[in-house]
C-alpha cells in the first residue's frame, strides 16, 4: 500500500485539489502541474494490427467447417481419450521420477573424485544423448531379440536365477525404461549444472560444521542447486510429456497413438488431432503452473521480500485500476512520485 | 608420510595446558608453498591473533586447523587429538571423511563470507549441525540456538532468512552457528573483512564478549587495534612462517624483526 500514490495526500504546499485551483494563478511548484503521459502512437497502430489478424484467425477456427467441433466435442472427454491421456501421463511421471533420480546419480558421479565413477557417468550420457529417443524405443521395444533371458547370478559365472525377459518388462515397462534412460541423460547435466552453480562456501560451511556428507548434498547443496535447476527441469519435464507421443511406435495407448486408431478408423483426422493437441495444452498448462509455485518454494530466503503470488498480483491490478478510475474523475490529477515500483 | 610419522614419535602433546599444537606444518599447491613449517602453541583459553601480509599464509594455516587443507609435512593436534589421522603401530592412518566430521564438530570456523545458508532461517542455520552431527534432539538444540542468538544480540531475528540482515548481523549468526556445536576452539578467517567499516564494531564486540568466558579462539584479522586490546598472544606470519610471536605489546610495539616492523608501519 505505501508503494501507490494517495490522491488524497498531495505533497505539503501543493494546491489541494478542487476549487482552490482556480482561485488561484498556476503555481510555480512544478509537483502541483497536471502531467500530460506521453502518447504511443506507434503501439496502438501495432496493437489494432494485431488484434485484427488474431481474431481472424479465431473466427477462422470458429466458423471453418473442417475443424468439425462437434467431433472435437464428442471425443475430448470420452473414455477412450481419457484413459490414454492417462497413459500419457503415467509415462510422463515414470520417466520424470526415475530418470530425475538416476540423472542425479550420474550427476554426483560425474562430480566425484573417483575417475572411474567419472568415466562411467560421462560415458553414459555421451551414450544416451547420441541416441535418438525413437531408435532407442524400438530397441527395447525388441530387448528379448537381445537377452531372451535375464538373470541373476554370479559375474561371468553360473546364473541363478532367470525370466523371460518379454515376461518381466512388458511393453509399458520397455517404454518406461527407454524415457527414463534418455532422460537421465539430460537431466544428470541439468542436476550438475545446479550443484556447480551452488557457491563452493557453501559445502564448505557444511564441512566445517561437520555435518555428514548425504546430509549437506540433500539439505545443504541440492535445495540451493533447485533454483538453478528447475527452470530447465520444466522444460524437460514438458518436453518429455509431448515425447511420450514418440512411443506410438511401440502400440502402447497413449494420447497420439489413440488418436491414430481413431482417425484411421472414421477419417476425421483434423478434429481428432484437435483433441491431442488440446489435450497436451492442457497438461502443459497444468505443468507450468505447478513448476511456477515448485521455484517459488525453492526461491526461500533468496530475495528480502518475496515475489508476490500471481493471485495477489491480480488482485493488486484490479485495485490500481480502480483507484486510477477513481483518481480520473478528480479535476487535479497529482503527479506519481518517481522511482515508483511493484 | 614418513616425515609426518617421525614428527609424530617425539610428540608430547596436552597436560601442559595446550588446546592447538600446531608442529612444523608444510603445506604447497602445486608448485607454491605457502606454508614452509609453522609451529604454534595456543592453550586453553587463550586468544592468539596472527596478523600477516596477505599471502602470508595465515588463512591456509586456519584451514589446516580444522582439516579444510591437507597438510603435506607436520601435523596438528587439538586437545591431544591428532587432527585428520589416526596414529597405530608407528603410522599415521588418514580418517574417514567420516571421522573428520565427527573432529570439526569440536572445532568452530568462522568464514571471511559468513557461508550461511540462506535457505534456511537464521534458527535453521543454527541447529543444522548440533542435530545431523551431534544427533541432539531438536529442542534441546533450538533452545541453545535461542540462547546463542541472545547471546549475539539477535533473538528477535531466529525466523529471518539471512539475505534479511546486514553484514554484520551475518555474521555475528555465523559466530552463534559456530557456537552453537559447543566446540573446544573457535577459529576466524578475517571474520570482519568483508563487512562496512560501521558494522565492523558489532562483530569485534561479540568476538571480545567471547574472549572473557575463556574460549579458545585463533583470529586471522587486520584489526591490528583487537588484537592489541584482546590477543595474549600475537603471532606475525610472512612467508610461510611464524616471524615472531609474544603479547602483544612486544609484537606491536617493539617488534624484533624487521619484517614486522615494515608490515605494522604500513597498516598502523
Amino acid at each position: 500500500m505505501a508503494l501507490t500514490a494517495d490522491p488524497t495526500a498531495a505533497p505539503p504546499g501543493a494546491a489541494s485539489p478542487g476549487a482552490d485551483r482556480e482561485t488561484r494563478p498556476a503555481p510555480d511548484d512544478p509537483a502541483a502541474l497536471e502531467v500530460v503521459p506521453v502518447r504511443h502512437y506507434a503501439r496502438w497502430a501495432a496493437a489494432v494490427a494485431v488484434i485484427v489478424l488474431v481474431s481472424q484467425f479465431v473466427h477462422g477456427l470458429a466458423t471453418n467447417p473442417v475443424w468439425e467441433w462437434g467431433v472435437f466435442r464428442a471425443y475430448f472427454l470420452s473414455e477412450t481419450i481419457v484413459q490414454a491421456v492417462w497413459v500419457t501421463l503415467q509415462l510422463t511421471a515414470y520417466a520424470t521420477v526415475l530418470g530425475f533420480l538416476l540423472g542425479t546419480v550420474l550427476a554426483f558421479m560425474r562430480l566425484s573424485g573417483s575417475p572411474v565413477l567419472q568415466t562411467v557417468a560421462w560415458s553414459y550420457i555421451w551414450i544416451f544423448r547420441s541416441v535418438p529417443m525413437i531408435v532407442q524405443l524400438v530397441f527395447w521395444f525388441n530387448l528379448s531379440a537381445l537377452y531372451e533371458e535375464l538373470g541373476v547370478g554370479i559375474p561371468f559365472g553360473p546364473v541363478l536365477w532367470s525370466v523371460d525377459s518379454n515376461s518381466l518388462i512388458g511393453t509399458i515397462g520397455a517404454a518406461v525404461i527407454g524415457l527414463t534412460l534418455h532422460q537421465a541423460a539430460y537431466a544428470a547435466e541439468i542436476v550438475r549444472g545446479g550443484v556447480i552453480a551452488v557457491d563452493h562456501g557453501q559445502s564448505e560451511a557444511a564441512a566445517a560444521l561437520g555435518i555428514p556428507r548425504l546430509r549437506q548434498i540433500r539439505r545443504i547443496v541440492l535445495p540451493q542447486a533447485m533454483r538453478a535447476i528447475l527452470p530447465t527441469a520444466g522444460n524437460e519435464v514438458i518436453g518429455l510429456l509431448k515425447g511420450t507421443s514418440v512411443v506410438y511406435v511401440m502400440s502402447i495407448g497413449e494420447l497420439f497413438y489413440q488418436v491414430q486408431v481413431i482417425y484411421g478408423r472414421n477419417g476425421r483426422v483434423i478434429p481428432l488431432l484437435l483433441v491431442a493437441t488440446a489435450w497436451y495444452v492442457v497438461l502443459t498448462t497444468l505443468l507450468s503452473v505447478a513448476q511456477y509455485y515448485v521455484e517459488r518454494h525453492f526461491a526461500r530466503g533468496a530475495d528480502r521480500t518475496p515475489p508476490p503470488t500471481p493471485l495477489r498480483r491480480a488482485r493488486r491490478f484490479v485495485r490500481d485500476l480502480r483507484e486510477a478510475a477513481a483518481r480520473r474523475d478528480q479535476p487535479v490529477v497529482p503527479p506519481k512520485p518517481l522511482g515508483e515500483n511493484r | 608420510m614418513s616425515d609426518v610419522t617421525e614428527a609424530v614419535e617425539d610428540a608430547k602433546p596436552t597436560a601442559d595446558g595446550v588446546m592447538v599444537d600446531v608442529h612444523g606444518v608444510h603445506k604447497s599447491f602445486g608448485p607454491l608453498e605457502v606454508l614452509r613449517g609453522v609451529d604454534l602453541k595456543v592453550r586453553a583459553g587463550e586468544i592468539t591473533v596472527i596478523l600477516g601480509p596477505s599471502g602470508s599464509g595465515k588463512s591456509t594455516l586456519l584451514r589446516t586447523i580444522n582439516h579444510l587443507e591437507k597438510v603435506n609435512r607436520g601435523w596438528i593436534s587439538i586437545d591431544g587429538e591428532l587432527i585428520g589421522y589416526r596414529r597405530s603401530g608407528g603410522k599415521l592412518y588418514e580418517l574417514k571423511e567420516k571421522d573428520v566430521l565427527k573432529q570439526r564438530t569440536h572445532i568452530g570456523f568462522v568464514f571471511q563470507n559468513f557461508n550461511l545458508f540462506p535457505h534456511l532461517t537464521v534458527l535453521d542455520n543454527l541447529i543444522e549441525a548440533p542435530v545431523s552431527a551431534l544427533r541432539r534432539p531438536r529442542e534441546e538444540a533450538e533452545e541453545t540456538a535461542r540462547r546463542l542468538l541472545d547471546r549475539v544480540g539477535l533473538a528477535d531475528k531466529a525466523d529471518a532468512y539471512p539475505r534479511q540482515l546486514s553484514g554484520g548481523q551475518q555474521q555475528r549468526v555465523a559466530i552463534a552457528r559456530a557456537l552453537a556445536l559447543q566446540p573446544k576452539v573457535l577459529l576466524f578467517d578475517e571474520p570482519t573483512s568483508a563487512l562496512d567499516p560501521e558494522l565492523v564494531g558489532e562483530v569485534l564486540d561479540v568476538i571480545k564478549d567471547l574472549a572473557r568466558t575463556g574460549t579458545t579462539m585463533i583470529v586471522v584479522t587486520h584489526e591490528i587495534g583487537f588484537a592489541r586490546e584482546v590477543a595474549d598472544t600475537v603471532v606475525f606470519m610472512d612467508g610461510g612462517v611464524v616471524v615472531e610471536q609474544g603479547p602483544p605489546a612486544a609484537v606491536l610495539d617493539d617488534p624484533r624483526h624487521e619484517r614486522t616492523r615494515a608490515f605494522l608501519s604500513k597498516v598502523l
